[in-house]
């Protein structure tokens, strides 16, 4: 594909859709952490040796990686081809007031995301895959134990609320943006997927911050 | 009433501006902003200084000229007017009001306020025509457009050319402008025909003169005189990947 303006865009509205897809499974997946005791801990490890032994989850593994890293690049390539668009600066600039905020800071929101995107790969997925786990009990490695442990860090569920309300926000432009950019102009879908939009993002969001708090005050 | 000014001034592209001082000491709030300017400039005319250079035609609100960012904002502080339109009543006496051009780097400043918006006229020239052959004028019946169709089409065609949606958005993106026209004749039977080749090259023409990407921040509709719907924006993008995936 030539690179337009229209076709970076497209790319990032895939990415980003099959993202949000993503986080739907994730969530789906993570509330298993909310089942009483023993079972949660037994259920969530079987859930997650389940999803690394299997080869279709292997594939859309690698797209979801390959996703993460195309939507970041698109958003440099975007910003930097943006910031050439304009290059003197109005020297009194009100121009906020008559767009929201977090559409204008996506690149921003974008960031925070993805600073907690290093933290989460960090202490959990590169200790899943690649350090040494105690098994439960029945023989699966323990990722339940590891969670509970940095869940019960009060600075550490902060910071994870945080991020998701960054998220959150990230969520609530980027969902509707890219129907938008993917084409979606008839008024009536239009006002359903704004709707929409909000439904999932605060939902997914919710979910997310919901999970750290419930483990940290409750197990 | 008593206004102060902060006028970008600039000899020409190549030259660097800045924002120069002025008072009006007696300015009729029944003036429009532009016959504000005029009055500064018959002011800096007597005082020898060379008058504050800015576009302006119909004064009507309908010809798309005028255009200049009025305390941060394209066309001032009301929303869907252009600057002639706007009236001295809308500021209060004694404001410091601060008048620069739309900047963007497809929009070359020219002098003062003046840009050069003639890479609106090139895109237009890439696809927003529609190739008929001349001859007898056809029979007004042989192509039926409803009359909601033809209310929507007209809906787009309204567009000015101000450039404000350029000049407020924060990427400089022409999308609104360029979305406009192709929805336009996309609508239209006779446009149809055309509306492939149209929307890949009015796109292409658009990212050639320097425009940024759209992110659907909507300040554009905000502040289009003619208030030039975002959706056209979505339909602009259907049109061009409906053309990116057919195209042979």
């Amino acid at each position: 594909m030539t690179q337009t303006t229209l076709t970076r865009k497209i790319w990032m509205a895939l990415t980003g859709l099959f993202l949000c897809f993503f986080l739907v499974i994730h969530l789906l997946g993570n509330l298993q952490l909310l089942l009483p005791g023993e079972t949660s801990q037994l259920q969530f490890n079987a859930y997650s040796h389940l999803l690394s032994g299997n080869i279709l989850i292997k594939i859309v593994s690698w797209v979801l990686y390959a996703s993460i890293i195309a939507h970041v690049i698109y958003a440099i390539i975007i910003t930097v081809a943006n910031t050439r668009a304009r290059q003197q600066q109005y020297h009194y600039d009100r121009r906020g007031s008559v767009s929201k905020w977090y559409s204008r800071n996506m690149g921003l929101l974008g960031t925070i995301i993805f600073i907690f995107l290093v933290i989460h790969f960090r202490d959990f997925w590169y200790v899943y895959k690649f350090g040494q786990l105690p098994l439960d009990a029945q023989g699966n490695k323990d990722l339940y134990t590891l969670v509970t442990e940095v869940y019960s860090q009060t600075w550490y569920v902060g910071v994870y609320v945080l991020c998701m309300v960054a998220l959150c926000y990230h969520l609530l432009h980027g969902f509707f943006s890219a129907a938008r950019t993917l084409g979606a102009y008839h008024p009536k879908y239009v006002r359903w997927i704004k709707v929409l939009g909000w439904v999932y993002s605060v939902g997914i969001c919710a979910g997310f911050a919901f999970i750290p708090v419930y483990v940290h005050f409750l197990k | 009433m008593h206004i102060r000014l902060k006028v970008w001034r600039q000899e020409n592209t190549d030259s660097a501006g800045k924002l120069e001082s002025y008072e009006l000491k007696e300015v009729n709030e029944d003036m429009s902003f532009l016959e504000m300017l005029d009055v500064l400039n018959e002011q800096l005319m007597r005082q020898g200084i060379r008058p504050v250079e800015f576009d302006h035609d119909c004064r009507e609100g309908i010809c798309g000229q005028c255009g200049v960012m009025i305390n941060g904002r394209p066309h001032g502080p009301l929303k869907n007017t252009t600057t002639c339109q706007l009236h001295m009543r809308s500021f209060h006496d004694g404001e410091e009001i601060y008048i620069e051009p739309f900047r963007a780097t497809a929009f070359p400043v020219k002098c003062d306020l003046k840009v050069d918006r003639s890479s609106f006229d090139r895109i237009i020239q890439s696809g927003g025509f529609v190739s008929v052959n001349t001859g007898q004028a056809p029979e007004a019946n042989t192509t039926r457009i409803t009359s909601p169709l033809a209310e929507a089409a007209f809906d787009a065609a309204a567009c000015i050319g101000c450039g404000a949606c350029v000049a407020v958005c924060k990427n400089s993106s022409a999308a609104l402008f360029t979305s406009a026209k192709i929805t336009h004749m996309a609508l239209l039977p006779q446009g149809k025909e055309q509306s492939q080749d149209r929307v890949l090259h009015m796109v292409n023409q658009m990212d050639e003169e320097g425009f940024g990407h759209c992110t659907n921040t909507e300040a554009c509709e905000v502040e289009c005189p003619q208030e030039i719907s975002v959706l056209h924006i979505a339909r602009m993008n259907w049109e061009f990947n409906k053309a990116h995936l057919l195209r042979k």
